[in-house]
Order: C-alpha cells, then structure tokens, then sequence
C-alpha cells in the first residue's frame, strides 16, 4: 500500500472515527460519505466510535498473502460494533478462544509491513473483553 | 428487444498451462467456438472479453486490443472490449454481448474469458484474489479470499443444520463429475475422507473445499435467434440475462449466509423467463469454495435455507439426480480461471442441452448459469434453452 494511501486514513484505522448520518442517524465504519439510505438528503459527520462489540462470525487464517504468512495462524472476524455497524477485524487472543458471540474491544496494534524497509501499518484489532 | 441465441462454444482444457501463453489461450478457445459455430473472423461484429487481473497476473492491460490483434481481428478493425467483475468478469461478458445482439446494435458477437494465474506464485495469487473484497477494509485486516468464505460457513454452520460431511460431499460429487469432463483440471475421485484429511487453508474450510488456481480460457457465439438457422440446426436460446449487486464487503452484507444478489439475480432471471426452479433441468452454479455451492443452491431457489447439505448428501444435486448441479465439475473440479469461469458455465449447458456431455450427460432441456464476483457482490445468472 503506497504511503499517501495509507496515511490519508490514519485517524480511522488508528482511532476507530468513522463517519455518522445526522439526518437518518445511522453510523458507518468503515466510514462513509454518502449516506446508502439518505443519500443526497443525508448530511455525514465524522464519529469517534467507543470500540466495543460482538463477534459476528469469524475464521482462523492458516494460509495467508506474503504479508501477512510469518503471523499465522490468526484469528479474524467481522465485529458488530456497539453503535451498529460491523467491520473485519483480527482478533488477538489464543486462536482456540474464539467463538461467535464473543465481547470484544479494540486495541491499537501493528497490522503488516510493507516488506523489510517499507511503512509499517498500524491500526485497530480487537481483544477479549475481561 | 431481440431473442438470442448461441450457435458455437469453445473452452481449452483448464489446468496449470506452463507453455501457453495468456494471448494464445484466448486465441485457441476462440478458434473452437468460431469453428463450431461455422463463423469466420470477419463476420465478427464485436467482442467482450472477461478477465479479472490480467494487470497483476502477466502485467498486461489493454486486454480487448491485445485479443482482437491475436485473433487476426486487428486488421478488420473489431471492436473489442474487456470486462471486469472479479470471479464473476465470464458471465458478465455474456451478458454485455447478449444485450448489445437483443438491442440490434450488433449481430455476431463472440464472449469470451480468459485468465493466466499461475505465472505469479500462490502468495501472489492469494493477495490478488483478496482484490475481489474490499482491499481497504478487509485486505488491510489481512482476510484472504478463503477466510471470507470461511466466515460465511462459520456463520451458516451456526444457525443452519449443515455437517463437515455434508459440506466435503459437495467436492466428492463435483470431483465425480470433474471425472467424466475432458476439459477439467482434476479428473481424480476422491472421498470424504480426503476433504476432512486435507490441510486447513481457513476455518472450517480445507484444501478440498476450495476451488483451485488454473489457467483457461473459453468462448461462444451469440446471435439473434432469427439468425442462429443460417449457422447452425441446434441453436440454444438465452431465456434469461440478470445480473445484481450488493455491498463490496463481506461485513455489510444484511445477512452473512445469504448473497442477496444471488436472490436478486436468481428472481429476475426467472421473471424474465416465465419460469420457476421447476422447470430447471441442470444448473452450473459457483462453487468457488464448497460453502459457495450451497449457499447458491437455497439462494436460487431450489429449496429453503438450511437444506441445501442434506440435499447435496442424499444425491439430489448428483449427475442423477432431482437437480444435477456443476456437471462440469464446477470451479472445484473443472478449475477456476477466474475471468473464463462464466464463459465456461455457458460452454458446458450448451453443451449439455446439445446432448455432446459424453460420461456426464444428463436429460436436460433447460439450464442455468450461476456466477459470482467477490464474495457476492456482483452476481450474473443466464437461463438457457434447447
């Protein structure tokens, strides 16, 4: 991922801002700025979201892109958000924990590099709820 | 609007082609599909070619030029146009071509797909097909291609009755009708057994479930039916061209187990026939991984949610059986050159519906073709008739 690519969206991939809809008040992450149901009617403001949430469903990835090879196995889920909306996420916890239903919270962690000398690539993974 | 018709088909073998080129795949299936067709170049009044990533596959854009030139078309000035809709890029191609001959704009139109895979290493591979999701939201997380599917079984197995046996049967019997097809990368049975023993590529799926890396390529010839007499006595009609789209990511989907496009698509093919799942005979659906099968055998249709397991265990969607599914051997068995894939579909009900299926023919008037982009957002479903 080239370096403006990644760093444009730093404060939502580091921070968990997504975007809300002040008219029909639906919250979207990964954000959005174009409210799907308001559309042109809609008016989208960022929103810092509290990082709390359910697991979905989720899967543990055993063979993975150059990337990300050296950190399997992981386990990686979709998250339903407290506020609503659901993301892809990796969970950090011993892979045989994960279950559906699970309550989890986001952490800021390192996510892959781009090879031995490139950007790091920080971002948002979520753990268990103690 | 004008009805259409297929009058020829051409598909090379799909496997790991290490001294064919991408240009000279293309070129072989589209000599089959014209000298089936009994079409000569310059009558061609147009192509559409499927193909997802030729860019990062072999480096090479620009597809629809390159395949007029190789096909000795460049001189004749063809319009050529290439056609992107990740997995889903076959089907969509026929369709683009079925419309531009129901519209009148063109007459003979050849839709192709071809993909070139295993130039790149599998890491490679993995990451381009991530592509096919949202690179931003789901790549960056580090979900691969597999992994989503393997969300979409976790979250199914959860609510649905659906066993680790009943999911590795639907290898079993698409490896069984890969058996009996001249053209499918793996011609070998296998068991259940085999599926459970394989390495765990993403939970709950393993190597078996998942369709593989292959290279092929695939083409017809669509004309207006009023036409289709001049060249053949065994035209093949579209009933039927829909296509739907839904979120790019996985996790926006309103329900994880259902491709709503799939039901969309499914819905308005049917309505544009004037049939039901009835009156279908064989479908070729896209079995990208075995989830996949399933999940399109409820969405289509042909029975409720949750069924589809026991069905694919009692032999209905067999080469026998109420409904045979993948004759071919689908993506898991026949292979998965992503961009030729719906060109394929179309090549083996048209085959099928012609009574040419040898080993794997089965007793069918009308088929239907089933293709997805990514993990659903983008699905094309065509109905044919003999």
């Amino acid at each position: 991922m080239s370096v403006s690519r990644f760093w444009r969206k730093i404060p939502q991939r580091y921070n968990l801002v997504g975007t809300k809809c002040t008219t029909c008040g639906r919250h979207f992450f990964p954000p959005r700025s174009l409210c799907p149901d308001c559309r042109r009617s809609g008016n989208i403001v960022d929103h810092q979201f509290t990082g709390e949430g359910s697991i979905v469903t989720y899967t543990v990835i055993r063979s993975a892109s150059d990337q990300f090879e050296h950190t399997t196995p992981y386990a990686l889920a979709v998250v339903e958000l407290d506020e609503g909306p659901r993301l892809t996420t990796q969970v950090a916890c011993p892979i045989e924990d994960i279950a559906i239903g699970m309550r989890v919270k986001s952490v800021f962690r390192r996510i892959a590099a781009d090879g031995e000398s490139g950007t790091i690539h920080y971002g948002t993974k979520f753990v268990p709820v103690e | 609007m004008r009805d259409v018709a297929v009058i020829g088909v051409g598909c090379t073998e799909f496997g790991e082609h290490w001294g064919i080129s991408f240009r000279d795949l293309f070129v072989k299936a589209g000599a089959l599909a014209l000298e089936d067709a009994g079409v000569t170049g310059e009558k061609i009044d147009a192509l559409y070619v499927g193909n997802m990533s030729a860019g990062r596959f072999v480096e090479q854009e620009h597809i629809g030029a390159l395949i007029a030139d190789y096909a000795g078309l460049a001189t004749n000035n063809t319009p050529s146009t290439r056609v992107e809709a990740a997995c889903a890029s076959g089907g969509l191609a026929f369709r683009q071509a079925v419309t531009s001959v129901a519209s009148g704009m063109e007459d003979i139109v050849v839709a192709a797909g071809v993909e070139k895979m295993t130039d790149v290493g599998t890491g490679a591979s993995v990451d381009m097909l991530a592509s096919a999701a949202d690179r931003e939201w789901e790549g960056f997380a580090g979900a691969t291609f597999p992994g989503l599917y393997a969300m979409i079984a976790n979250d199914y197995m959860h609510r649905y009755p659906l066993t680790r046996e009943q999911l590795a049967q639907v290898a079993v019997k698409n490896h069984e009708n890969g058996a009996k097809n001249p053209i499918a990368q793996f011609r070998n049975r296998i068991t259940v057994e085999t599926v459970l023993n394989s390495s765990l590529v993403a939970d709950p799926l393993r190597l078996f479930d998942c369709s593989p890396i292959t290279d092929g390529a695939a083409a017809v010839v669509v004309v207006p039916l009023e036409r289709a007499r001049e060249f053949t006595d065994s035209p093949v009609r579209v009933l039927a061209s829909a296509q739907a789209s839904d979120t790019i990511s996985l996790h926006d989907r309103r329900d994880i187990s259902t491709l709503d496009a799939t039901v969309a698509a499914g819905k308005r093919a049917f309505a544009q026939a004037g049939l039901t799942h009835k009156d279908i005979d064989m479908v070729e659906v896209h079995d990208c991984f075995t989830i996949a099968e399933i999940c399109a055998i409820e969405d289509l249709g042909f029975c409720k949610k949750g069924e589809a397991g026991r069905l694919t265990a009692d032999g209905a969607t067999a080469l026998g059986g109420e409904i045979p599914v993948n004759t071919s051997g689908g993506l898991k068995a026949c292979g998965h050159p992503v961009g030729a894939t719906g060109i394929k579909q179309i090549y083996e009900i048209v085959s099928q519906l012609r009574g040419e299926a040898a080993g794997r023919q089965v007793d069918a008037e009308i088929g239907m073709a089933h293709n997805v982009g990514g993990t659903g957002a983008t699905v094309v479903v065509h109905i044919l008739g003999a």
